[in-house]
């Protein structure tokens, strides 16, 4: 009986529970000095001199600047198609483009005499225009980069201006709005570390709280010019990053500094310099417009979105184009237009934030189609349901090109509003709005497909089996919080048919693991526990080959009991060879490397969907909303082990509502964030949510052996939008059609305020 | 992040810790939890602390005539079961109870909290709202200084450099009612209403309408008129300077501070 | 510098601390304790949370001086060898850990809680909670955890 599908509690769960987790900040790293970061609290300026002198005069402190760093800028990788005038310094050199940008670097002997000697830092600047407005930006009046001559990143420039004249003709009822998906920080409850080591022959090791270690490598060899070989990265135990911990201009100056000091380094980052210093995410303006039929049959759909990139365009640049391959989402929309437009200004620079670009996507669509229900009179779900993609339709490919795999939106849409109980639902909301009270109850449905594995990625696995019969996974992947040490195990263990404590997964070092992937965009399973599958299954297909030597028979003839973790020849139950004898025979005849192989496997992107049903009580007076309810279906194929799968998805649904109620980074004028604390920057507490209710759907993919999506990102696509239609769905009998996210109280209040106006 | 440097000095008695403050730039420190919070952003810098923590016979509640009498340094977390205060002036009991969290309750003090001068310190609207005595003790000796008259301006109270608050005197009030507006549990309040009856009249209070907690004179003079809640609550901004900030702006404040007037005036 | 001694799990330590050492970083660093962790700047998010003299307290926001003379519970003073604390037990079981980041800082805030009421209502879970942020799970399961601890120490 197979353990796939089975909850299973998880083996990495004692030392976080015990205090012995190995975050970065945790290790110990002897003869280490520490590294702060000297910011900018100026959006624009200009620097016109720089004195670390009286930092200088604390004892054994050395501070760096922008002309001392012999490095190359942070920019993006050429098949972004961001402009690369836009790189950024490590350090600043005669501009600062952000609040929070690095202008020096201090070195000492620990933590406390580097805050004292980095406020001793004197820096001169001479402030320049502050752009915080990406529409402001667009325009161009003033530049970030004057010698680049333009603000828009994407490069080539696009094209705007030619729009479908003719796109919505044949439309009965057409609907537009506009509205920011809001800049957003991903918040993970560790901040930044890193650490950087050489030794004695140039080899440097470099540890950080990095998603993604080789790449990391790669590009840091690169940047300081070592040959990737000479380059160990390791990441540990990371608490949480959500897209948003990766290689950052931090950990080049920390592993820069190594090699320059000939010193072990560490940095640990402040909550203050993480909102600031961590890249933001979202941050794109949806401009939606939505035509069809007034018997609710959709014709045509125009996105136009704005992203605001920040001060030096990097990843958060890019991710539009993934909102404009997810535009249309569950419909078949016949005719679909997407712009997208990418800018910088003086602010963070933005990256992926879970779900990177396609929680737009969906925000986006969810709303046009809540705003057409409400125009055209149609039930929001029955306009929802007349326009699916249907069940026997795919592969489907969409007017944007992408080919989805598997799903079965009607079913998914059926199972929310049956487990929601939403014709009940919608008769308390008809009684309550009888009764005319200040509190309105709104009903949201938000139905989404969303792309993981997006950019078709290649994933390592090995499997060895050692000399006690035991198993090791070393993968590409890295888990931060995902599980991967049960949920990898469990794929290992079913197909070895051993238990899954003897499976250790080996993770997050390249010494260790020859090459990976990293963990972003919910492919580790799809891509890394499939390459895991098909390496254990290399393996068994090895083994029979010894055991058919062992046993005088043909490797054809070996069957693996699964049951028993033994193998046999068929029809003879014994003589039989279990894993640890098989283990310590081929090790005693200097065979047993051949029980170790590995694989890689390049997996296709794969299409999750769901509909999420969130139910909010709105008070009108004070504008205050509370969900009280939020039903999630949430199909990302086979399921591993559900218990995992459910956190994952819980998360996901927090960080939406986050976003949806609660969640803004906010710069003041000047360029410097209100939202540089936990206390500015407000996400949810146990207080502001309710227990949710996820149920399981599984519609497995074809495009790989187990039938696994990925459900990381799930959670919060379908989450924002279903409480942002609910918000709007409480106010409708009050002329609203559009609140602000976050629909925090002020946001609904000045909604209000406007339909009465 | 990393307080500045400073020395620190165990007080052994409210004599010894006014003597300790001799120096100008000395802070008292009880309960921490509105003094540390800032020295960790490194908005306040004393060079010396005064840590007068420990001396547990500031910590009581007790009847005093018409009046509790608070010990200074009594915690939220105490104030919010004590059964004197639950029985004679609930109200405190309940504000005590939603400061914060748990963990912070557990260490601040209500006689910290209120010295601190917070606006949007929703202890300190409280002991205004109800009349609040508050005694202080200095190198001149002991004196009593009415709530009314004790907020100068965010961060000022009308306590001397070397001054130590050693107890709050409430009256007992049998009617009261605190709501406050939040974004989360945990937040600072963005508007906070108090309300009690206190000698006959009712008195309000707000919290974060303006440099100092507040009383609502508006709202006071309408009900003393004969004004409904309705009416009295249309009047909450009169007198008020709301800030503009992250959690809110002006205007929003001024318009939640009339609903929650009506609200707190509707349940009272 | 100032000398201060403490118990803490039950081990008494003595040292010399510079007044403005966090309690949080003196139990870090100076003690070698690095299951508490720092998780913000402004007293907000929990996950440095111990015991003091059995209640919960942020250790960021207590300097090391103030608790000399107490005695001090943090997350690696819970199990008692291989066997772990109910509450330890109850998160595991309860799948309410997932970076596991803030879970010393709520399973402390759960152990205070459950010795000042023993039965709570989710409701009265959620808000003993709201001083500890977690954000990789959504809370769902903490709660869980909290429950079935509750139901396992009655």
């Amino acid at each position: 009986m197979s353990i796939l599908g089975n909850r299973v509690l998880r083996v990495e769960d004692p030392r976080f529970l015990r205090g012995e987790g190995r975050y970065l900040e945790n290790m110990p790293l002897e003869g280490a000095l520490a590294v702060t970061f000297v910011r900018s609290p100026f959006a624009h300026a200009r620097i016109a001199g720089l004195d670390a002198s009286a930092a200088e005069a604390l004892p054994d402190v050395r501070v760096f600047t922008g002309a001392d760093v012999d490095a190359p800028p942070f920019g993006p990788p050429p098949y972004w198609n961001i402009n690369p005038g836009m790189a950024r310094p490590l350090v600043a050199g005669d501009v600062v483009r952000f609040a929070g940008e690095i202008v020096a670097v201090v070195v000492s002997d620990d933590r406390t005499s580097g805050a004292d000697a980095a406020e001793l830092v004197m820096v001169d600047y001479d402030p320049l225009p502050v752009v915080l407005s990406a529409e402001e930006s667009l325009a161009g009046d003033a530049l970030l980069f004057p010698e680049i001559g333009t603000n828009v990143a994407n490069f080539p420039e696009p094209d705007l201006e030619e729009l479908d004249e003719s796109l919505f003709e044949g439309c009965e009822v057409v609907v537009s709005d506009t509205f920011w998906s809001q800049r957003m920080s991903a918040a993970p409850m560790e901040p930044r570390s890193a650490a950087a080591q050489v030794d004695d022959d140039g080899r440097l090791t470099y540890w950080s709280t990095t998603q993604i270690p080789h790449t990391d490598r790669m590009i840091l060899a690169g940047m300081l010019g070592l040959d990737p070989g000479h380059v160990r990265v390791v990441s540990q135990d990371v608490g949480g990053a959500f897209g948003a911990k990766t290689l950052e201009p931090e950990g080049v100056l920390v592993a820069w500094l190594a090699r320059r000091l000939r010193r072990p380094v560490r940095w640990t980052e402040t909550r203050t310099e993480s909102m600031l210093g961590l890249l933001h995410g979202r941050a794109q303006r949806l401009e939606v417009t939505l035509g069809g039929t007034r018997d609710g049959k959709l014709l045509a759909y125009r996105l136009q979105v704005l992203a605001d990139a920040g001060a030096y365009p990097i990843l958060g640049a890019y991710l539009p184009n993934l909102t404009a391959l997810m535009a249309s989402e569950v419909y078949a929309i016949p005719k679909v237009e997407v712009k997208t437009v990418s800018v910088a200004t003086n602010a963070t620079p933005t990256t992926s934030i879970r779900g990177a670009g396609r929680p737009e996507a969906a925000q986006a669509m969810e709303r046009a189609v809540d705003l057409f229900a409400a125009e055209a009179g149609i039930d929001p779900a029955e306009l929802r349901r007349q326009n699916f993609v249907a069940k026997d339709a795919f592969p489907y490919t969409t007017p944007t090109g992408a080919t989805y795999d598997s799903g079965d939106y009607e079913g998914a849409l059926d199972l929310a509003l049956r487990s929601a109980g939403y014709d009940e639902l919608r008769e308390e909301q008809r009684r309550r709005r009888a009764e005319e009270g200040p509190i309105e109850l709104g009903i949201g449905l938000a139905a989404y497909a969303e792309i993981t594995n997006g950019i078709g990625e290649t994933e390592f696995g090995e499997v060895e089996i050692t000399a006690d019969g035991g198993a090791i996974l070393r993968t590409g992947s890295f888990s931060h919080g995902q599980g991967h040490e049960t949920t990898f195990a469990m794929i290992v263990a079913e197909r070895l048919g051993i238990p899954v404590e003897r499976v250790t997964v080996i993770k997050g070092d390249t010494a260790q693991v020859p090459q990976g992937a990293g963990t972003f965009g919910s492919k580790s399973t799809q891509i890394g526990g499939v390459a895991g599958r098909l390496a254990a299954d290399a393996v068994v297909e090895r083994a029979k080959g010894l055991v058919a030597d062992y046993l005088e028979a043909s490797t054809a003839d070996v069957v693996l009991d699964l049951g028993r973790g033994s193998f046999h020849v068929a029809g003879t139950p014994e003589p039989s060879l279990a894993w640890g004898d098989l283990a310590s025979r081929a090790a005693a005849d200097g065979r047993l490397s051949e029980l170790t192989v590995s694989h890689e496997f390049r997996g296709l992107p794969t299409f999750p969907f769901g509909v999420h049903v969130a139910v909010v009580e709105v008070d009108t007076e004070t504008g205050k909303v509370e969900l009280r309810r939020h039903v999630a279906v949430d199909d990302a194929g086979t399921l591993i082990n559900p218990v995992v799968a459910d956190g994952q998805v819980h998360g996901g649904i927090a960080f939406g509502v986050g976003q949806a109620l609660y969640e803004e980074v906010v710069y003041g004028e000047d360029g410097y964030p209100l939202t540089d604390t936990f206390v500015g920057y407000a996400f949810p507490s146990a207080a502001e949510l309710p227990s949710f209710e996820r149920v399981e759907m599984v519609t497995p993919t074809p495009l790989n052996v187990l039938g696994v999506k990925g459900i990381g990102e799930s959670g919060t696509v379908g989450a924002t939008p279903a409480v942002h239609n609910a918000v709007i769905d409480a106010l409708l009998p009050h002329g609203v059609r559009h609140v602000d996210l976050p629909c925090n109280g002020e946001n609904v209040w000045k909604a209000l305020q406007e339909a009465r106006a | 992040m990393i307080p500045a440097g400073f020395e620190y000095a165990r007080a052994s008695s409210v004599e010894h810790a006014i003597e300790l403050l001799g120096d100008e730039d000395a802070k008292l420190l009880a309960g921490g939890h509105s003094l540390i919070p800032m020295l960790r952003l490194r908005f306040a810098r004393p060079s010396l602390l005064v840590d007068i923590g420990r001396l547990a016979d500031l910590r009581y509640v007790r009847e005093d005539g018409d009046r509790i009498a608070i010990g200074a340094l009594t915690r939220h977390a105490d104030l919010a079961r004590d059964p004197v205060l639950k029985e004679r002036s609930p109200l405190v009991a309940q504000v005590a109870e939603g400061i914060g969290d748990p963990q912070v309750r557990h260490r601040g003090t209500i006689g910290g909290s209120v010295a601190h001068a917070d606006p949007a310190s929703d202890m300190a609207t409280l002991m205004v709202t109800l009349g609040a005595e508050l005694v202080a003790r200095g190198p001149d000796g002991e004196r009593t200084i009415a709530a009314d008259g004790f907020f100068h301006g965010p961060f000022a109270s009308a306590l001397a450099p070397r001054e130590v608050l050693t107890e709050l005197r409430v009256p007992t009030v049998a009617d009261g009612v605190y709501l406050k507006h939040v974004r989360r549990a945990q937040d600072w309040a963005l508007v906070g209403v108090a309300v009690a009856r206190v000698d006959g009249a009712t008195r309000v209070g707000l919290t974060s309408m303006g440099a100092t907690p507040l009383r609502a004179s508006g709202v006071e003079d309408a009900l003393a008129g004969g004004a409904s809640p309705a009416e009295a609550a249309s009047r909450a901004g009169e007198g008020t300077e709301p800030p503009s900030d992250v959690q809110g702006s002006a205007a929003y404040r001024t318009h939640l501070a009339e609903v929650l007037v009506r609200r707190a005036l509707e349940r009272l | 510098m100032t000398q201060i001694a403490l118990t803490v799990n039950g081990e008494r330590h003595e040292a010399e601390v510079e007044p403005r050492r966090l309690l949080v970083y003196f139990l870090r660093e100076q003690l070698g304790l690095t299951g508490t962790n720092v998780g913000c700047d402004t007293s907000s998010c929990g996950a440095c949370t111990v015991l003091l003299d059995g209640e919960s307290v942020k250790s960021c926001t207590v300097l090391a001086v103030q608790a000399d003379g107490t005695e001090l519970t943090t997350i690696e003073g819970l199990a008692e060898g291989d066997e772990l604390h109910p509450v330890q037990q109850a998160f595991h079981e309860q799948h309410g850990l997932q970076c596991g980041y803030c879970t010393p800082g709520f399973v402390m805030a759960t152990v205070s809680l459950l010795k000042e009421s023993p039965s709570p209502s989710e409701d009265e879970i959620r808000h003993a909670l709201e001083g500890n942020l977690c954000r990789c799970t959504g809370y769902h399961n903490i709660v869980r955890a909290v429950e079935a601890a509750a139901r396992a120490t009655t």
